[in-house]
C-alpha cells in the first residue's frame, strides 16, 4: 500500500531519526511512504482564527496533493499532523474559509476536504494493526517500563483530531504493548510540555516539563516515548531530570530489528 | 463606545466564539498550564470580551503566554473554547503595523544546538505575522 507522506521541516533536520525509522518500519510492515513533492512547512501551529487564510495554504496544498493521488495523507510529527488535520476539518466544515482558499488557488487547484489525514500511530493501529506488528517483532522490548507522552497536539482538540479518548488515551500504550514492553500510565501524559513559549520563557517550560517528568518517574517509567520533536526538546532540555525521551519510531525500529547498530534504548542513545 | 463595540465584534468574528454560553465555572483557567504567568486568565478573556472590556486584554502580555495546548477548549463543559478568544486578541495586536514581537534577526541570539526547527516556526507564527 502506498500513502502520501508529509515529513515536515524538523524531520528533515533535527529529528531525522523520526523520519528515517518511520519510513524503514513502514516498508517492513508493507507500506510505502511517498513523500509529497515540493511540500511546504505547515507552520508548526494551527491558528483557530477564521480569517487566517494564507498561513494555512501550505497544508491545503499537501491535502490536495494526496487527494489527487487518492492516498491517505500521513505524517509522523504531532505538530504537522495537528495542523494538517485541523486545516482539513476547516476545509470540510467552514464554507467561507474553503471558498476563500479555493478562490485563491483557482484554477490550479480545488479542494473540499476529501483526503483522509492520519498520524503514523493511527496507520499502525488502523491500517497495519497492532496484532500484525506484534507478529513482526523480532526483538521484543520485554521488561522495559515505558511511559507514553502524548502532549497536547496529538489528541486536541478532540472533536477534530478524533484519534483517541482525549482524557484517557490508549493508542500509545497499545503500541508499547505491541513491541513487547510494559506501558506506564501516568496522569500528566496529556498535559503540555511548554511548547514554543520556551523560546521566550524558559521558566514556564521548565515548570511544565518537570511536572510531566516527575509524574512519569513517580509512576515508574524508565523511558518516555513521544512523536513530537518540540516535546522531546522541552522534556530533555528543561525537564530537570535524567529520564530518557525517545521517538516512538526508534523503539519500533528496534523491535522490528531495523535499528542502526549504533543505536538502541539499551545504550540510551537519544539520537 | 463605537470603537469598543468594533473591537468586540472583530474578536467575535475572528474567533467564532459565543461568550454568552459561558457559565463562569472557571474550569478553563483551572486547567491552563500558563495560568501563573498570565495577568488575565482564560475565563477572564471570556468575560471581558462579553462585556466589551477589550483594551486591557490587548495591553497585557497574557496571550503571549498561551501555549495553544487546547486544554481549555476540550475541558470547557459549555464548549465555549476560550483559546479561540486568546488567539483572536493576539492577532488583533500582532496584525498591526510594527507589532511583530519576534523578528527573524532576534533568533540567532536565542538558538541552541538542539532546538528543533518546529520551535522556531511555531514561535514565529505566534509572535509575528
Ligand atoms: S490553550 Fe492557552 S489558554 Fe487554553 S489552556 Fe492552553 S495555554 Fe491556557
Ligand atoms: S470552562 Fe467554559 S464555561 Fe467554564 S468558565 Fe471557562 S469558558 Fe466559561
Amino acid at each position: 500500500m502506498k500513502v502520501s507522506y508529509f515529513p515536515g521541516c524538523t524531520l528533515k533536520n533535527k529529528a531525522k531519526d523520526l523520519d528515517t525509522y518511520a519510513r524503514r518500519c513502514a516498508e517492513v510492515l508493507g507500506i510505502t511512504m511517498e513523500e509529497i513533492e515540493n511540500w511546504q512547512c505547515c507552520g508548526g501551529v494551527f491558528s483557530t482564527a477564521k480569517d487566517e487564510i494564507a498561513s494555512k495554504l501550505s497544508s491545503v496544498r499537501a491535502l490536495a496533493y494526496a487527494a489527487e493521488k487518492e492516498q491517505i495523507l500521513v505524517s509522523v510529527c504531532s505538530a504537522c499532523h495537528n495542523v494538517l488535520k485541523q486545516t482539513n476539518h476547516a476545509m470540510q466544515n467552514d464554507a467561507d474559509f474553503a471558498l476563500r482558499v479555493n478562490n485563491y488557488c483557482a484554477p490550479d487547484m480545488a479542494y473540499h476536504g476529501e483526503t483522509q489525514v492520519m498520524h503514523y500511530l493511527e496507520l499502525l493501529r488502523d491500517v497495519v494493526g497492532f496484532d500484525k506488528i506484534r507478529e513482526k517483532v523480532v526483538n521484543p522490548l520485554t521488561g522495559k517500563k515505558i511511559g507514553a507522552y502524548y502532549g497536547c497536539l496529538l489528541l486536541r482538540p478532540g472533536k477534530t483530531m478524533q484519534m483517541d479518548d482525549v482524557e484517557n488515551p490508549r493508542i500509545m500504550e497499545d503500541f508499547i504493548r505491541a513491541i513487547g514492553a510494559e506501558p506506564v500510565v501516568y496522569a500528566m501524559r496529556n498535559e503540555c510540555c511548554g511548547g514554543y513559549v520556551t523560546l521566550e520563557d524558559k521558566n514556564l517550560a521548565a515548570k511544565t516539563s518537570a511536572a510531566v517528568l516527575d509524574n512519569a518517574a513517580a509512576g515508574g517509567a524508565e523511558l518516555l516515548v513521544t512523536a513530537c520533536p518540540l516535546c522531546r526538546y522541552n522534556l530533555v532540555k528543561n525537564g530537570g531530570r535524567d529520564l530518557p525521551v525517545v521517538y516512538f519510531t526508534e523503539l519500533l525500529a528496534e523491535a522490528l530489528g531495523v535499528l542502526d547498530a549504533t543505536q538502541g534504548v539499551k545504550e540510551e542513545n537519544n539520537g | 463606545m463605537a470603537e469598543r463595540n468594533n473591537m468586540k465584534e472583530q474578536i467575535l468574528r475572528t474567533s467564532g466564539v459565543n461568550p454568552l454560553k459561558c457559565m463562569r465555572c472557571g474550569k478553563c483557567s483551572a486547567t491552563c498550564p500558563a495560568y501563573d504567568e498570565m495577568e488575565y486568565h482564560p475565563h477572564q478573556f471570556v468575560y471581558m470580551v462579553e462585556t466589551g472590556d477589550i483594551e486591557p486584554l490587548l495591553n497585557s502580555e497574557s496571550f503571549y503566554k498561551c501555549l495553544t495546548c487546547f486544554a481549555c477548549v476540550d475541558r470547557c463543559p459549555r464548549s465555549v473554547e476560550p483559546a479561540k478568544l486568546v488567539e483572536a486578541a493576539r492577532l488583533m495586536v500582532i496584525r498591526e503595523q510594527g507589532k511583530n514581537r519576534l523578528k527573524p534577526d532576534d533568533i540567532p541570539a536565542q538558538l541552541d544546538e538542539d532546538m528543533p526547527q518546529q520551535l522556531l516556526v511555531s514561535a514565529l507564527r505566534k509572535y509575528s505575522k
